[in-house]
């Protein structure tokens, strides 16, 4: 349920959820809604248990990363933070609307379009760390190849261009946050308006900040990547006050390509499932295509801060 | 004209030095744009580094003091500077942009200093309670030091991310209040009338080396080196 496979990223039409419902009802034979209850309740046995989430363990030993990133960063960073996290929404959330539904479902509704409920940090943080740790490998870094490299060469100039970008938004997050890598989708969210058709050429690579638990989930069509966490609890016991250290380090010898790659595939694989679906819809019932609502403008957090 | 260039960097200078006293024409005129500029510099401790343990150890009070006070003030110079230029260049755009900057690196070394003296080792009377009128102004507002204590430990552990929290004086309204700050901002942009008497770092790296993910135990501990006697200093000169 914690997998970051398992995002499908906000839909542009009515029914912004509708892309993680899946979750749920694909499982319709172990889990049923409960009215009385409000909330998703697994049957087992004669007991009823809610479903919580889980602590889902990095994809590697916990001292996989040394010397880079240290066990004991590991033992605190996933073994308390995360932990403490999930362990917090779970209270939360219990016999709540939010109870029941999946991760990024949460994330959304207690995003509540930036006015945010309490289980808002709770569940980013926990998406957030389960994204981070499986941004990361053992003997990562080097260079992306491919669609991947071609695309950052056509976004940032060079491949060392995005990295002195990504470097540069990961040091200026002021306080605790994340820097991104993006996929962002070039829509109009206006009204009634049709959207011309998105060309290949429309989408692009975008590298941006958020402060505390925020991530791109909550802006609309932007695909996270790649993520870093720069609260300081995630390098403090290994670099201390030298974040760019970690930062480089990180780009240098961590992340897992591999994985921003197949989150990339994904992403398009979704967009292009999504406008296919547009697409029949316009030309089946003509008349259908008002019924868009207006989405709020991404919150843009990428300003440069050169000092 | 080269008069009147004279003169407006003559009275940007005054504007962007701590000094009020004006400054001779020919000085103006030798001096380049920095040296016009006041240049903010580290604050020395008024005690040792090891003096707040094992409340606060050394290792975190240097690298606190002298790496990220330090950043922060090397960083505030850096966009006054960038300020300066852009002003005097009437560039408007990087004018606003470096807002940002300012605003976090100059509120990094207002907050520092204050936390500096907000400090005191155990010896030197850290944490004996406030008895004079602070005192009772607490018991007034707050009932007792203790739910004070309570309320402010509360406030710092509810404290998303990085910030601090305050206790401070309401000029205005004259009473006590307790306050968060996201990130760097000073007190002040709560509200023009407040002025900080206590405040506490809550970002990881006041306390991580030592408390880890635990701030609630850090909150709890740091009370017995909290210097109520300066506290105390700025609440009889504001309230009077």
């Amino acid at each position: 349920m914690l997998s970051p496979s398992a995002f499908v990223p906000t839909s542009h039409s009515n029914g912004c959820f509708a892309g993680f419902l899946n979750l749920p009802s694909s499982s319709a034979t172990t889990f049923q809604f409960s009215k009385k209850q409000g909330s998703w309740i697994r049957k087992a046995g004669d007991t009823e248990i809610t479903a919580k989430f889980e602590l889902k363990p990095p994809p590697y030993p916990l001292d996989a990363l040394e010397p880079i990133m240290s066990q004991e960063t590991f033992e605190y960073h996933w073994g308390k933070h995360h932990r403490a996290y999930v362990d917090n929404l779970n209270k939360q959330i219990e016999g709540t609307d939010l109870d029941g539904k999946s991760l990024e479902e949460t994330i959304i509704m207690a995003y509540n379009n930036g006015d945010i409920l309490p289980a808002f940090n709770n569940a980013a943080q926990v998406w957030n760390h389960d994204f981070f740790w499986e941004s990361m490998k053992p003997g990562g870094g080097g260079k992306p190849s491919g669609e991947l490299l071609k695309l950052i060469e056509r976004d940032f100039g060079s491949f060392e261009k995005f990295v002195d970008q990504f470097k540069l938004v990961a040091s200026t997050q002021f306080g605790s946050g994340w820097a991104w890598l993006a996929y962002k989708e070039s829509r109009l969210d206006v009204g009634n308006a049709v959207n011309p058709l998105a060309t290949e050429e429309d989408k692009k690579l975008v590298v941006l900040k958020s402060p505390n638990a925020v991530n791109p989930l909550v802006w609309n069509h932007h695909h996270p990547l790649l993520t870093i966490d720069v609260w300081e609890h995630a390098y403090y016991l290994d670099y201390q006050n030298r974040r760019l250290d970690y930062i480089s380090v990180f780009i240098d010898k961590l992340v897992s390509w591999d994985a921003v790659s197949s989150r990339l595939e994904k992403a398009k694989a979704v967009i292009a499932e999504r406008e296919r679906e547009e697409d029949r819809k316009r030309r089946g019932e003509g008349k259908s295509t008002t019924g868009k609502e207006a989405t709020p403008t991404p919150e843009i957090l990428a300003d440069i801060d050169t000092n | 004209m080269a008069v009147r260039t004279l003169l407006s960097r003559k009275t940007l200078s005054s504007i962007f030095r701590n000094d009020p006293k004006p400054i001779g024409a020919a000085a103006a005129a030798a001096s380049t744009q920095s040296r016009d500029l006041h240049v903010f510099t580290l604050p020395d401790l008024a005690y040792d580094y090891g003096a707040l343990e094992p409340v606060i150890s050394g290792e975190i009070m240097q690298i606190h003091h002298q790496k990220h006070h330090q950043t922060y003030i090397t960083n505030y110079n850096k966009a006054l500077e960038q300020l300066h230029d852009a002003v005097g260049k009437a560039d408007a755009s990087t004018t606003v942009k470096l807002q940002n900057a300012i605003k976090f690196n100059g509120g990094g070394h207002i907050n520092h200093s204050i936390f500096w003296k907000n400090l005191a080792p155990v010896r030197e009377g850290g944490g004996e309670p406030p008895k004079d009128s602070l005192g009772w102004a607490i018991d007034t507002h707050f009932g007792s030091l203790e739910a004070l204590i309570q309320n402010v430990n509360a406030e710092g552990a509810a404290l998303q991310g990085s910030g601090w929290v305050w206790l401070g004086l309401d000029k205005e309204l004259k009473r006590l209040v307790v306050e968060t700050t996201a990130n760097q901002d000073p007190l002040v942009t709560k509200g023009p009338s407040l002025v900080p008497l206590l405040g506490i770092d809550v970002w990881e790296h006041a306390y991580y080396l030592q408390y880890k993910n635990v701030r609630p135990d850090y909150l709890k501990n740091i009370w017995k080196v909290i210097n109520w006697k300066y506290a105390s200093e700025v609440y009889e000169k504001e309230s009077s």
